[in-house]
């Protein structure tokens, strides 16, 4: 099976660097749908509560390595299939209106399929050191598909910002195994769940928060965050999608994978992943409404989201710490579903901007505007996303937040966990949705909406259909899981009662009758909407109906530039964070009589690199800089050195004998 | 299965004369004669019976926002409860699905104002989703604090176990409905947030946003108004309908209440000034804390404060 799949996937590269350019996209989407299509067959059968198992002799340095796929892997696995799938249908259309060269494009494809194969081996293994392996695969494939347009300096600059942070975390988690196979001698995850229950709770405590700290970086929990704002924008659109939708997702499956492995300090943990969560959501949307750049406000809002999904993953800790079936329930199933739904809005709003940049070649939104009536499915899409991002019923975030906000009214109700946290949290998941609702209702508004802000009578055209078609697939499954809740969660109770040893079916037959309830109300209202816009229809019909220019207040001159401006929009609530972020603003002088065009900007930027990286990476330059007259580029000194460090080498052991021999010398004396 | 929609009913009379109460308490304490208190809903069947005018910058989303603000507001109308009967829709969190469907509505209201590429509609959009963002801490909190109270998590549950307690719980009440007073001044843009009768764009907040509306979409928006005033008026009225007693007795306190409420509006707007459009939210931060008060004031109760 492993032999296939090495050779299978051999071929496959082959024949993408071989292949004319016009084939490589097919080949690459042959090959992800075949990988998908095998990987799915099995972790369907998983998600039932079949797990698949499977050893296979990894020779002297792995030792036999354990594949296994159980409810957790089997659900991470088909989702990250899914976005991997529309990712790849986008993506070539995506390429073929950009221009890279060849060898290029065949890396972009290469990159791309392992990339898959890699994430799925990190939802397959359960074996340390082979895990680190899939890891680190994973993170190189990424950075390779970051960098696609690696001809501008801030790609690479990020990408290598990216690279850096990725092996941060990948130091982490291997300090964390080899913890572990220090003291037990096996790199197998059982190992991590023997050594948590023989050691002491601490020891538990402590290798939990080097798993998470290791994970959080890849999620982007923060202050781990500070690569993901950068990395998005710089990444092709579709990469971004699948960036933000399944790649940062592996930090959350690690987070899961651990807490069923560290079976121990499970309400301390809860506590812990619930205030970081809800400082990362609160952070991350609070950032995401300031930014001009669309792809940075996305990158922000992904944070958020992973805010949101710890919430959720902090209450299903609880619950298993206070022994509370449903708060387990609602938790776990929420955080679940928050991430699949996450994948999904999030990889249709990065489609669609790629749709826009593609048609206006620039991702500032303050250039954009009136787009709705030249790119009118680009914005019906757009728009179902930002519905579902911002958790409003119909459509499937609402499912998910509505999930978690039951575990927290749970958790409120049965009054045994620490009502000041859950408080705090209820206040916080609350407020996550108010400015979640503020930052899409700019963004939407300001992109689509209105009058053209900068060059008006450019041709702008729609996506092609071959574009909107992985869009349209994406939005299949928002207005499902929006509609017929019942049927996705159910799914998950298998995958969720891996967690807690005591499970209640009964809990889980309430929640789905709830979901039955809001699925009943969320067609109620679809009903009442489409009855009242045909009501209104018929009734608009018999009357007169006019149109005219806006309403200016009498001032006849409408000038796309009197518009509201996204910067403008925000205005009154970047006043009320600014103590929160870093605001740097530029301005030119007015001088002389006849003034030149003079230009402002604002940029608001992350008060957490400032003080978490920035800083830090400024004093260690400025220490490294004491140095620099060692490197001056002539090779003679370089010789020099090279043989300096020979004799040393040679000497120090010699020196060391000496020492001692004249230490003994003057003992005998 | 009367009672099931008995909430649905009353909120629908009593918001047949709601802003007509408030426009009379106004005149009166103006010592003004006043119009008659079906005069705001007369107003409204004329502008049902009009043409509309639409902007040339609008889309389809213009048209589509008043009829997805009405319909969401008459879907949360179906949460509500009338003492211990449930509304039609009632489960376990129900209120976190009774406010994101208002979400729902304001999300297309805000666009719809964008979509008319005005600046002083923009502004009105940007104000009403900065005090929707700033508001909603203060409901959840508050609902958060009841299902703690009573240890039910829907409106039904929580309405009918909450009369059961001491006096302390009564005076948790008056709290509680207090702030659902401001909740609902807030939400619906009245003084002394918003005046909704200024004469001047740059200070207005709601009413700026639905500039361009005519017809029957402005219809729909003015009623709603009205609906949304009865709504939070039942909500309010829940905290005085003790479980028990016959509809004979709940109805009067019923519409006492609601009445109550509009005069109070009415009273608000008389005798305070509107705030400056910077002290909004430090306004509205404020009542949060006030939730919080209430919290604090259960945990007290409970003796769970630790």
């Amino acid at each position: 099976m492993s032999y296939f799949l090495i050779i299978f996937i051999a071929i496959i590269i082959s024949a993408v660097s071989l292949a004319r350019e016009k084939h490589k996209s097919a080949i690459a989407l042959i090959s992800v749908l075949v990988v998908a299509f095998f990987s799915s067959w099995i972790s369907i059968g998983a998600l039932q509560g079949d797990t698949w198992v499977k050893t296979i002799q990894g020779g002297n340095v792995f030792g036999p390595v354990t594949l296994r796929v159980d409810g957790l892997s089997a659900w991470f696995v088909l989702l990250t299939n899914f976005t991997l799938i529309t990712g790849m249908l986008y993506g070539r259309q995506y390429l073929k209106k950009s221009h890279g060269n060849s060898s290029g494009t065949s890396l972009h494809y290469i990159s791309y399929i392992l990339n898959q194969v890699a994430l799925i081996g990190v939802f397959f293994v359960q074996h340390g050191l082979a895990f680190i392996c899939v890891w680190e695969m994973m993170a190189i494939t990424s950075f390779i598909l970051v960098i696609f347009e690696h001809g501008r300096m801030e790609t690479l600059k990020a990408g290598i910002n990216f690279l850096i942070q990725s092996h941060i975390s990948i130091i982490f988690i291997t300090l964390a195994f080899i913890w572990v196979y220090a003291s037990t001698g096996s790199f197998d995850f059982s190992a991590i769940s023997e050594y948590s229950s023989s050691g002491t709770r601490e020891a538990g405590l402590l290798l939990f928060l080097v798993f998470f700290v290791g994970f959080a970086i890849k999620a982007g929990f923060v202050p781990f965050h500070t690569w993901l704002p950068h990395a998005h924008p710089v990444a092709p659109s579709h990469i971004s999608g699948i960036m933000s939708g399944v790649i940062i997702k592996s930090g959350i499956y690690g987070i899961l994978r651990m807490l069923i492995l560290i079976h121990e300090n499970y309400l301390i943990l809860g506590y812990i992943i619930l205030i970081i969560s809800v400082i990362t959501g609160i952070y991350g949307v609070m950032l995401a409404i300031v930014q001009h750049n669309i792809k940075k406000l996305l990158a922000y809002h992904s944070i958020e989201n992973i805010g949101i999904i710890g919430i959720g993953i902090g209450i299903g800790s609880i619950g298993i710490g206070l022994n509370q079936p449903a708060l387990v329930y609602a938790g776990f199933a929420g955080a679940l579903l928050h991430t699949l739904n996450h994948s999904l809005f999030k990889s249709l709003l990065f489609y669609s901007t790629g749709a826009v940049y593609q048609a206006l070649h620039t991702v500032n939104i303050e250039r954009m505007g009136g787009l709705v009536n030249k790119m009118p499915r680009t914005a019906l899409l757009f728009l179902l996303g930002a519905l579902a991002i911002c958790g409003l019923p119909p459509f499937n975030g609402f499912i998910s937040e509505f999930l978690i906000y039951s575990g927290l009214y749970g958790a409120m109700g049965s009054g045994s966990a620490s009502t000041v946290i859950v408080i705090l949290s209820i206040s916080g998941l609350s407020l996550i949705g108010g400015l979640a609702m503020l930052c899409f209702t700019k963004a939407f508004g300001i992109i689509f909406l209105g009058k053209r802000r900068f060059n008006p009578h450019a041709e702008v055209k729609d996506a092609s259909p071959g574009m909107l078609f992985p869009l349209y697939l994406i939005a299949i499954p928002i207005i499902m899981i929006g509609s017929f809740p019942g049927l996705f969660v159910s799914l998950m109770q298998k995958t969720i009662e891996e967690y807690s040893a005591i499970t209640m079916p009964s809990g889980y037959e309430e929640l789905l009758t709830i979901m039955q309830n809001i699925s009943l109300a969320v067609w109620a209202l679809i009903v009442l909407i489409i009855t009242l816009y045909f009501l209104r229809k018929i009734i608009e019909e018999k009357r007169v109906i006019r149109s005219g220019p806006t309403w200016g207040c009498g001032y006849p001159a409408d000038s796309p530039v009197l518009q509201y401006t996204a910067t403008s929009f925000v205005r009154s609530y970047a006043k009320i964070i600014r103590p929160l972020v870093v605001t740097s603003k530029t301005r030119d002088e007015i001088r002389d009589i006849i003034p030149d065009p003079v230009h402002s900007a604002t940029h608001y930027n992350d008060k957490v690199e400032r003080g978490l990286v920035d800083w830090p990476v400024r004093l260690l330059r400025g220490f490294l800089n004491r140095f620099r007259f060692l490197q001056n580029g002539s090779v003679q000194f370089y010789v020099l050195y090279g043989v300096v460090f020979i004799a040393i080498s040679i000497a120090i052991p010699l020196i060391i004998r000496a020492v001692q021999y004249l230490t003994q010398l003057l003992n005998q004396i | 299965m009367i009672m099931h929609i008995i909430s649905l009913l009353l909120i629908l009379i009593t918001s047949l004369f709601f802003s007509g109460i408030i426009i009379r308490a106004k005149s009166i304490f103006s010592g003004r004669k006043g119009p008659g208190i079906f005069q705001p809903i007369r107003d409204i069947l004329r502008s049902f019976r009009k043409g509309s005018v639409y902007s040339e910058t609008t889309s389809i989303i213009f048209r589509l926002a008043p009829t997805v603000y009405f319909s969401t507001l008459v879907m949360s109308i179906l949460f509500v409860p009338f003492g211990d009967h449930p509304g039609l829709f009632s489960f376990r969190g129900d209120f976190v699905f009774f406010s994101y469907t208002l979400a729902l509505g304001k999300f297309f209201m805000i666009i719809a104002a964008l979509d008319t590429g005005s600046s002083f509609e923009g502004m009105g959009a940007s104000r009403e989703g900065l005090f929707t963002m700033l508001v909603e801490p203060a409901f959840f909190i508050l609902m958060g604090s009841l299902s703690l109270l009573t240890g039910y998590t829907s409106f039904a549950g929580i309405f009918g176990a909450l009369h059961f307690g001491s006096y302390i719980s009564y005076g948790i009440g008056i709290l509680a409905s207090f702030v659902f007073v401001i909740i609902a001044l807030i939400e619906n843009s009245r003084m002394p947030v918003d005046d909704p009768k200024t004469h001047l764009e740059l200070t207005m907040v709601h009413e700026v946003m639905i500039l361009d509306n005519s017809g029957f979409d402005l219809g729909l928006i003015l009623y709603a108004i009205n609906l949304k005033f009865a709504m939070y008026g039942a909500i309010i009225a829940n905290f005085f309908l003790t479980p028990g007693f016959q509809w004979y007795y709940s109805i009067p306190i019923y519409f006492t209440v609601q009445f109550v409420f509009a005069v109070l509006v009415g009273m608000v707007e008389s005798f305070s000034a509107r705030f400056r459009m910077n002290h909004n939210p430090q306004f509205i931060l404020m009542f949060t804390s006030i939730s919080l008060l209430i919290f604090l004031g259960v945990l007290l109760m409970l003796g769970k404060i630790i």
